[in-house]
């Protein structure tokens, strides 16, 4: 049966077509993804996780504020029975330029498992998943 | 002449309608209380008695006879889903779209301490959902357990994860449970399917439910009684609205039904956004969809409405109200046959019907929220966009009998004080002056082009 997974842009953020370029991208790698679409909190992605019993959480944010946005994700995961799903975050993750190492700790830090900066290629993050869900 | 007979085995009335099935006209009615204690065949032989009295002049003769009913407490249902706001929540409204009265809403695995609390509020079906189709699996699976090993004598109407029906069947052969297997009410997230389950949940309550209140001395005499008393109203707005197949639809509605113990809202309608740029949000609602608020009504839940709306805002409604409002309130709870005397006491009835209209409709409809993003304000949508219904529908006691409905009903709609309820803006306003909208629901099942041609002959324009 194929994996499924929660895919999503978070916060008060509408910028939609980048989603739906992954949404097509993971569909067609052979996940059965979930999309939860633009203006998704927290509960929404931990919601959808749960009722279709997903692997991983995709999280895109665009505007820059996806930091804010994401603090607190693993730990309601942790409480929704989630403890172990994968956590992934790609996009716009900061505002400005910024290196990008210190960004990708303070995620991981978080609990994200992969963090992507931007112009990453779906590719990228389709076989990062095949691998940590050990289907490669 | 060629008649119908149309009964409604109510809670505390036995109602009897004879329609003339030629001329599409409703001829005589007739009420007695209901009996279901001893034989519910003795509340009908009562009513049938007086309506033989009344229409002796008319040589009615019934061709058939169809029956709805909400006695013995009417469907009793519980819905268990997953999570709260997705499963559960769609699991509730598949159940109050069957017309049941709902004792209990329960998400995640169900505990020993919540089956206790669900064999105490003895309900006649259960309604269990959980997962998308493909979904999570454990926690259905789980409840299917639970119900089957404490709670085997329910009928249970199993909507969840598709993948689980063949274990959830096998636990329940094992333990002899009643159950039937459909669609899931949430197939995918946010996508909402009601229909298959309101559907079996009406086919249990013919087979099993009408027997077990023992009601099937009835049911030898009648055609069979076809369905809770609620779906029949929504029945009938359904129809009103869509059409049958040789008359056409009034479009998209509301009815709202102003009881003694709850006020119902029924809307007909999609109710996607009317307005540019606004994002929809949430879980889907039903098409057919039906809100029932138990702590407003006119006298049983004439106290909780007292308690559930602020006085100043009944005082708006009717400025030089003489009652204190608490007082009064608690008065008609205590005394639920009460009817108006004078001008005072009707302004009263009046004042408190539209407080209920307001707050009813409020919980009923979608609302707009204000999103701040970067690029600017946006407008996201929860629930059911109703400014553009084309009809309000009144039905219920203070409607049909009162002098001045319009003002009720009008206290349900669109109000610039409060914009983010999106409350029908400038519907037609019609009364059910002659109650027709149930015995019509329950008509249709089987006569759908007669019956909505007499609704649409009944429903009064107020403008």
């Amino acid at each position: 049966m194929k994996k499924n997974v929660v895919l999503g842009v978070i916060g008060a953020d509408c910028h939609a077509v980048g989603n739906k370029i992954l949404d097509y991208a993971f569909t067609q790698a052979g996940f059965e993804v979930t999309n939860i679409g633009v203006l998704s909190s927290q509960e929404d992605f931990i919601n959808a996780a749960i009722e279709t019993g997903a692997s991983a959480i995709l999280i895109s944010s665009l505007y820059g504020h996806g930091e804010i946005d994401c603090r607190g994700l693993r730990e309601k995961c942790e409480e929704s029975g989630l403890k172990n799903i994968l956590l992934y975050a790609g996009g716009n993750l900061v505002v400005g330029k910024q290196d990008w190492e210190p960004v990708e700790k303070r995620f991981k830090d978080m609990g994200f498992n992969r963090v992507y900066a931007p112009g990453t290629s779906p590719e990228m993050g389709i076989k990062d998943l095949k691998q940590d869900l050990s289907l490669l | 002449m060629n008649a119908i007979l149309l009964i409604d085995f109510g809670s505390t009335y036995t109602k009897l309608t004879a329609v003339d099935i030629d001329n599409e006209e409703i001829v005589c009615n007739s009420k007695a209380l209901t009996t279901v204690e001893s034989d519910i065949m003795v509340g009908f032989e009562n009513a049938f008695k007086i309506m033989k009295e009344k229409c002796k002049d008319k040589d009615i003769e019934f061709n058939d006879m169809l029956a709805c009913s909400s006695a013995a407490g009417g469907l009793k249902m519980v819905a268990i889903g997953l999570v709260p706001d997705l499963t559960a929540e769609a699991a509730k409204r598949a159940a109050l779209g069957a017309g049941s009265r709902i004792l209990g809403v329960y998400s995640h695995q169900l505990t020993l301490r919540e089956i206790r609390d669900i064999l105490h509020k003895k309900p006649d079906i259960i309604l269990l959902a959980g997962g998308t189709d493909g979904g999570e699996r454990d926690c259905i699976i789980h409840n299917a357990k639970m119900i089957a090993m404490n709670l085997k004598d329910v009928p249970v109407v199993v909507a969840g994860n598709k993948n689980t029906s063949d274990e959830i069947e096998e636990i329940f052969e094992k333990q002899g449970v009643y159950y039937r297997i459909v669609e899931n009410v949430m197939p995918k997230i946010n996508l909402i399917n009601v229909e298959p389950a309101r559907d079996a949940i009406r086919d249990i309550f013919m087979k099993k439910i009408v027997e077990a209140k023992g009601m099937s001395n009835a049911e030898k005499f009648i055609n069979g009684i076809l369905m809770p008393t609620p779906a029949a109203v929504l029945n009938a707005a359904k129809i009103l609205a869509d059409g049958t197949d040789k008359e056409e639809g009034i479009g998209d509605l509301v009815v709202v039904d102003i009881g003694g113990a709850t006020t119902d809202i029924h809307s007909i309608a999609e109710g996607a956004p009317t307005k540019a740029g606004i994002m929809l949000t949430g879980l889907q609602e039903p098409y057919v969809k039906r809100t029932v608020e138990g702590d407003l009504g006119m006298r049983v839940s004439a106290e909780s409405l007292s308690q559930a709306v602020p006085t100043r805002k009944i005082m708006k409604f009717a400025p030089n109200l003489k009652y204190d409002v608490a007082e009064r309130c608690h008065y008609l709870a205590q005394n639920v046959n009460e009817v108006p005397h004078n001008y005072d006491e009707q302004e009263f009835d009046e004042a408190i019907s539209m407080a209920a209209t307001d707050i009813a409709m409020e919980r009923h409809v979608g609302a707009i929220e204000d999103v701040y993003t970067p690029m600017g304000k946006i407008f996201a949508q929860k629930g059911k966009d109703l400014t553009d219904v084309k009809y309000l529908i009144g039905t219920g006691g203070i409607l049909v009998f009162c002098e001045n409905p319009e003002k009720i009903l009008k206290a349900g709609l669109f109000n610039e004080e409060n914009p983010k309820y999106l409350k029908p803006v400038s519907p037609k306003l019609l009364i059910d002056k002659n109650y027709t909208l149930s015995v019509m629901g329950l008509m249709a099942v089987k006569y759908p082009d007669k019956a909505i041609r007499i609704l649409k002959k009944n429903l009064f324009n107020l403008q």
